[in-house]
C-alpha cells in the first residue's frame, strides 16, 4: 500500500473514532471491553444465517403450506380459526364478549406494553444481564403475560374442535360434544360491586403493604401499572369464574357486558 | 495481476489485508456491515445475550420479501383468479410450491422470533434510558409484524383464509363506539369500522384488494420504516445494551 492510501485510511478511521467519542461521551456507562465487528460478530451473523435458511429451506420441502377448497361465503367450515397467533385472541372469546376479546384487551396489551419503560421505576436494575431475581415484580408480569397468550394459543390451537369445544388432540372430532352446562351471571349490582371490589382492593392492598414501592412508583405510574396488572389477572379471573363456578358475565347489562 | 485475481479484488473495496485498520474500514465502508459499529462490546456479541433473535427477525423478514415478490409474479387480487393462482403455484409453476411454502414458514419463523426476541430485551432490561423509545419503536414492529401475518392469510382466497379472516373482522364490528354491534355504537353497518376495514359489508373483491395493498406495500414499508429507526437507535444508544 502507497503512502497516500494509508494516510487516507488514517483519516477516515480518524472520523470514526471521533464519532466514537462523542457517542460515549453523552453515554451513561463505563468503558467497556470491545473488540472488532469483523470478524468476531460478523462470524455469527454468517453462521446464523446459514443455518436458519438451511432450517427454512429443509422445513418448505417436507412440509406444504395448507390449502383448502375455495372461499364460499355461503359453507361455514366445522371449525373457523384464527390463524394461530390470534388463536389466543379467539380463545379468549369463550370468556369475554368480542368487544374486550378482540378489541379491548388486544389494544390494553399494545398500550402496555409500549408503556413498560415509563412504567419501571429503576433506571439501572438489571440492565445487561439476564438477572430476573432483581426484579421479581416486573419479570413476574411480563413472563405471566407472555406466558399466557401462549398457553392460549395451544389451547386454541390444539384443543379446540367443532362449536370451540373442548377436545383432546387424539380425541375424534366427529365424536359430539354434549352441550356446555348452564351458565348463570352475576346479578347487576353483585357484579357492579364485585368489579369495583376487584379494582379497588387491587390497587389498594398492594399500595398499603408495600408503602415503599407505592413511593418509588408514585402515583401514576402506580396506578397505571395496577390497572394494566388487574386487568391482565381479569383473563385468569373470568377463566376460573367460568369453568368452576359456571358464571358467564360479571356485569351484564343491556348495552355491553364483561 | 492475474485477471482473475483483479476481478476478485475488485469485489472489495478495502483490500485483502489484515490489520486493525483494515479490520475497522472494511465494516465502515461495507454497505451492509455499517449497520454496525466497528468495534462491539464483548457483552453484545455472546451469543446467550441476544440469541441473535434481532438479527434472526431481519433474516426472516428478508426471506418473506425475496420469496413474497416471486409470488406477486404469478398472484393476481382477484377473487375469481387468485385461488386458480394457488393451484398454478402447486401444480403447474416450477418451484411455485416451495416458493409459497418458504414465504409461510418464513412468516411463522418471523413472528416467533420477534416475539422471543421482545423477551430478551425485556429479561436483560434493555428498554431502560436511553432506550426507552426504541422499545416502543419495537412494538411497532411487533405490531406490523402481526398484521403482515394476518393481511396475507386472506391473499390465497381459500376457505381457510375466508373464515379466519371472517373470525377477524367479526371483532372489528363490535368495537366500542365504532363497530356497528359494539357496545354503545354509533354508527351503521355501512360506515363502521368492519366497513373501513373490508371496504364494504362482506368479505369480497374490496377487501382482497385492500389486503393486497397492505399485505405487499402499506405494511413491509411501514415496517422497513420501523426497522430502519429501530436500528438507528440502537446505534445512538451506544450499541447493545451492557451490565453497569
Ligand atoms: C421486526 C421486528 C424486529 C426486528 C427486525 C428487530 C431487530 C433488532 C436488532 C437487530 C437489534 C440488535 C440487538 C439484537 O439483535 O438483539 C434489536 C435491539 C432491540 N430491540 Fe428489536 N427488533 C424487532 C422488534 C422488537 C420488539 C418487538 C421490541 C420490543 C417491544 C424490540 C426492542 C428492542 C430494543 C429495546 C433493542 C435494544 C436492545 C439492547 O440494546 O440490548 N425490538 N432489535
Amino acid at each position: 500500500m502507497n503512502d497516500k492510501t494509508e494516510l487516507k485510511e488514517r483519516l477516515r478511521l480518524l472520523t470514526v473514532i471521533r464519532e466514537e467519542a462523542l457517542l460515549r461521551q453523552r453515554d451513561i456507562y463505563p468503558r467497556e471491553e470491545k473488540v472488532d465487528t469483523w470478524p468476531n460478530l460478523v462470524v455469527k451473523e454468517l453462521i446464523a444465517l446459514l443455518i436458519f435458511t438451511i432450517v427454512l429451506v429443509v422445513w418448505a420441502l417436507v412440509q406444504d403450506a395448507p390449502l383448502e377448497e375455495l372461499a364460499n361465503p355461503g359453507l361455514t367450515p366445522r371449525e373457523a380459526k384464527a390463524p394461530w397467533y390470534f388463536v389466543g385472541l379467539q380463545e379468549l372469546l369463550v370468556y369475554f364478549d368480542p368487544w374486550m376479546a378482540g378489541v379491548v384487551l388486544p389494544t390494553v396489551i399494545l398500550v402496555g406494553l409500549a408503556l413498560v419503560p415509563y412504567l419501571d421505576p429503576d433506571p439501572i436494575k438489571g440492565v445487561g444481564r439476564y438477572a430476573i431475581g432483581k426484579r421479581k415484580f416486573a419479570a413476574f408480569c411480563f413472563i405471566f403475560g407472555f406466558t399466557m397468550w401462549f398457553v392460549l394459543v395451544v389451547v386454541g390451537q390444539y384443543f379446540r374442535g367443532p362449536g370451540w369445544n373442548f377436545y383432546l388432540p387424539w380425541e375424534s372430532l366427529d365424536s359430539p360434544k354434549e352441550v356446555e352446562v348452564a351458565l348463570t351471571n352475576f346479578p347487576l349490582a353483585a357484579g357492579i360491586a364485585f368489579l369495583a371490589c376487584y379494582y379497588i382492593l387491587g390497587l389498594g392492598i398492594p399500595a398499603v403493604t408495600f408503602q415503599n414501592f407505592f413511593w418509588r412508583l408514585g402515583l401514576i405510574r402506580y396506578h397505571i401499572t395496577m390497572i394494566l396488572l388487574m386487568t391482565m389477572m381479569l383473563v385468569p379471573v373470568k377463566i376460573l369464574l367460568r369453568q368452576v363456578f359456571h358464571i358467564r358475565y360479571i356485569v351484564e347489562t343491556p348495552w355491553f357486558n364483561i | 495481476m492475474n485477471i482473475f485475481v483483479q476481478m476478485w479484488r475488485s469485489l472489495f473495496r478495502t483490500g485483502v489485508t489484515d490489520s486493525p485498520v483494515h479490520r475497522v474500514f472494511r465494516v465502515v465502508v461495507n454497505f451492509i456491515l455499517h449497520l454496525h459499529p466497528a468495534r462491539v462490546s464483548k457483552n453484545g456479541i455472546k451469543i446467550t445475550y441476544t440469541f441473535c433473535l434481532g438479527g434472526l427477525s431481519v433474516l426472516f423478514f428478508v426471506m418473506t420479501a425475496l420469496t413474497g415478490g416471486l409470488l406477486m409474479i404469478y398472484y393476481t387480487p382477484d377473487v375469481d383468479k387468485a385461488y386458480a393462482n394457488m393451484l398454478d403455484l402447486e401444480n403447474v409453476i416450477p418451484f411455485g410450491m416451495f416458493l409459497r411454502n418458504l414465504h409461510r414458514f418464513a412468516a411463522h419463523a418471523m413472528v416467533i422470533s420477534v416475539s422471543l426476541h421482545m423477551l430478551r430485551v425485556f429479561l436483560t432490561a434493555s428498554y431502560k434510558s436511553p432506550r426507552e423509545f426504541n422499545w416502543v419503536i419495537g412494538v411497532g414492529l411487533l405490531l406490523m409484524t402481526f398484521l403482515l401475518s394476518f393481511t396475507g392469510y386472506l391473499l390465497p382466497w381459500d376457505q381457510l383464509s375466508y373464515w379466519a379472516v371472517t373470525v377477524g373482522t367479526t371483532m372489528a364490528e363490535n368495537t366500542p363506539i365504532v363497530g356497528t354491534k359494539g357496545p354503545f355504537s354509533v354508527l351503521g353497518p355501512e360506515e363502521d369500522m368492519r366497513f373501513i376495514l373490508l371496504g364494504g359489508t362482506s368479505i369480497d373483491q374490496p377487501t382482497l384488494i385492500r389486503f393486497y395493498f397492505a399485505h405487499c406495500i402499506g405494511l413491509p414499508g411501514a415496517l422497513v420504516g420501523l426497522m430502519a429507526l429501530h436500528f438507528w437507535r440502537v446505534r445512538k444508544a451506544g450499541g447493545i445494551s451492557r451490565p453497569l
